[in-house]
Formats: structure tokens, sequence, C-alpha cells
């Protein structure tokens, strides 16, 4: 067993629920940990779309009526923009999550991230068309 | 003729005479030139002899002079004082690793990390000497040539939210490193680096916070290395599960 050459270490403690509010760094981080709750909260309320679809034209109608409430219009429109933060969040760092090499190089992150935002632009496109907003 | 005279507030901890680390300010004329380093080897060869800190190539190759740097891990080697926005200059020793004495940090945990990754090359099946070398083409080495990079100066570990929370984290050093051997051609060694890896204190434990990438002197960008595994780690897990994946190469 190897002595160890220093006599007592010190450790610097971190403060468990404010450790994130010295740096802007973390603070966007700790900003997109809480706020992918507003996204869970989203994916479940597919899942009751989904349900309610199952269930008939006339549960889907109650859904829908349902989603036109202050609060629910409310946690929409924050669902909405905290999706476009993650989005355009993890579109930034696509590239290194998901580099392209050819050859000796590798695509540059520009072409990785512009096709990320081309293919969301077109499937969005394509859901409204469906949605039938495109036809006026 | 000193191009300005700074302020260096450095933290001080002598185990056997303190009980906790405090401040102490030094008044360093320095050059124009001058890194963080130089000012602070500036302290030790004329104002503090008894100031403790490492330090060695002053290149940014050797990855011991890692420090924080108002708040920031950064090389001192590397980091201009000009390039700094103030006169008064905080150092510190790396944040997230207990401290040793002054600006020197205990690294024992990094260095049993590094280990369970066995960050070498393994090979499976052994080829005799007169086969000759393990050639490998120019795109291939590309593959993974920006993870050979990292001098484990160990900014990435003060930088990461996650190890400051979990000390148990194996960490962006290395994690890239296991990242750049299983990415070599040359290696099969895959599997076994995958236990440690893919456990709950491997890949699964970064939160993809990218303050290693962000702080790396090197431009290694373990971040990605590790986002990239757990892309890889889940596809052999399902290869692996439908029956499709090798269980060893």
């Amino acid at each position: 067993m190897t002595t160890k050459p220093y006599v007592k270490p010190y450790v610097r403690e971190v403060p468990r629920t404010t450790w994130y509010l010295a740096r802007r760094r973390d603070r966007i981080h700790m900003a997109q940990e809480l706020t992918s709750l507003f996204i869970g909260i989203y994916a479940l309320l597919l899942l009751c779309a989904l349900r309610a679809v199952a269930d008939g034209p006339e549960a889907y109608q109650v859904f829908v009526a349902s989603l036109g409430s202050p609060l629910m219009r409310g946690l929409l429109w924050i669902t909405l923009a905290v999706t476009l933060f993650h989005t355009v969040s993890w579109f930034q760092v696509t590239p290194k999550a998901m580099p392209v090499q050819i050859g000796e190089d590798f695509l540059p992150a520009a072409i990785i991230v512009g096709g990320h935002y081309a293919v969301w632009i077109v499937l969005s496109l394509f859901i409204l068309f469906l949605a039938g907003v495109l036809h006026g | 003729m000193a191009y300005k005279t700074i302020e260096l507030e450095i933290l001080r901890y002598r185990p056997e005479e303190d009980e906790t680390p405090w401040f102490q300010l030094f008044r360093v004329p320095c050059e124009e030139d001058w890194v963080v380093l130089d000012a602070v080897n500036y302290v030790k060869d004329h104002l503090d002899s008894s100031l403790s800190y490492r330090w060695s190539c002053h290149m940014a190759v050797c990855g011991s002079c890692g420090m924080m740097i108002d708040g920031e891990p950064r090389l001192s080697c590397k980091t201009f004082v000009r390039d700094l926005p103030d006169r008064r200059i905080r150092i510190e020793p790396l944040a997230n690793f207990p401290i040793e004495r002054d600006l020197v940090v205990v690294l024992d945990d990094f260095m049993e990390k590094l280990q369970r990754v066995k960050p070498y090359i393994i090979r499976q099946e052994e080829r005799a000497i007169e086969e000759g070398e393990h050639l490998q083409t120019p795109p291939q080495l590309a593959k993974f040539r920006q993870y050979t990079l990292c001098i484990n100066c160990c900014c990435c570990y003060s930088a990461c939210p996650q190890y400051a929370l979990i000390p148990e984290f194996i960490g962006p050093a290395a994690l890239a490193l296991a990242h750049r051997y299983n990415l070599d051609s040359r290696d099969q060694g895959r599997e076994d680096r995958e236990d440690v890896v893919a456990s709950n204190v491997g890949i699964w434990d970064c939160a993809f916070a990218d303050a290693c990438s962000q702080v790396c002197p090197k431009h290694v960008d373990p971040a990605g290395a590790i986002q990239q595994m757990k892309i890889s780690s889940t596809l052999h897990w399902y290869l692996d599960h439908l029956g499709l994946g090798r269980k060893k190469r």
C-alpha cells in the first residue's frame, strides 16, 4: 500500500441546490433540464389524444374541447416555447453526436444542422398539409 | 518595464496548519506576453516560495497546470493575462477535486477511472509478428484522431456538473479515451470496455451539459464522444438482443 504524500486533503462541498447559479453555461443547462418536464407533460397529452381517438369521434371532441380552457392554452403555449428552445439547442449539438465522415474529413457542422432544420420544416409543412391548415 | 501590475488572488491551503483554504493577495508586475503561469511563477520565485502548484512544459502539452482562473478551468500556460478582463485574477485549484496543497489537487479518482475504461488496444485475435504491422488508412485514423489529443489535464472534470454532483461518474476524459480506442480499427476491446462505459456511472450519467467540451483546451470534445457512445451502445444492445450482434469481434 502506497503511503500518500498529503496528510489532509480538503474537499470543497458543492452546493446541492444552487450550484448552477454561478455560471451562464450551467444556468442554460439547468433550464434545459427543468423545461423538459413540459415536454414530458406534452407526451402524456399526446397519449391521451390517442386514447380519445381510439374511443371514437365523441370522445375526441370532448378531448379537443378540454384543450380550450385558459389553463390548457397556457400550458400549450409554454410547451410550444420550450419545445422550440429544445429543438434549437438540440439541433446545434447534433454535429457532435452524429458526425458524418467523408474520407479523411468530416461534413461541416453547418450542413448537418441545416439538414435538420430542412427536414423539420418539410415535416412540419407535411403535417400542416395533412391537418388541412395549408388548404386554407 | 512591466506592462502592468496585476493582483493575483490565490487560494492557499497548507494541510499542516490550515483548517480551511484562504485567499492570499499578490501584486505582480506583469509583461504583455505573460500567461497566468508566468505570473504564478513570479510569485513562487520572488514573493512566496512556499506556494505549491503543478506545471512542467509551459506549452499546453503536459496537462499539469490546470487551474480555476476567474472561476473557469483552464491551462494556466495557455491563458494570457492580457486576455483576462480584470487586473485582479482569482486563481483556485481545479474544482471537483480534493485540494492536496495550495493549487495542487488529488487526482487519484481520475487515475482509477482512467484504468477502468482500459485505454489501450485490446486484441481478441493475436497476430504473429511475422505477419507485420496492423495497417491503418488515413480515414481510419481520422475517425479517432481528435480524441488522442487529450492531455489528461482534467479541466473537463472541473467543469462537469454531473461529476460535481455524482462523484462516481466515470467522467468526460476517461470516457472520451474509451471512445478513442473503440473507434480504433486495430482495437477489438469494445465489449471488454462496455461493462464500465455503458454502466449507470458511465455514459448514461452524462446529461450532455457540454461544459467539458467548452472548456477543453485541446478541443477534444468529450461530450460529443459520450453522445456517440450512447448511440453506438444502444445500437449494439439491440443488435445483441436480436441475435445479430457480434459478441466478440
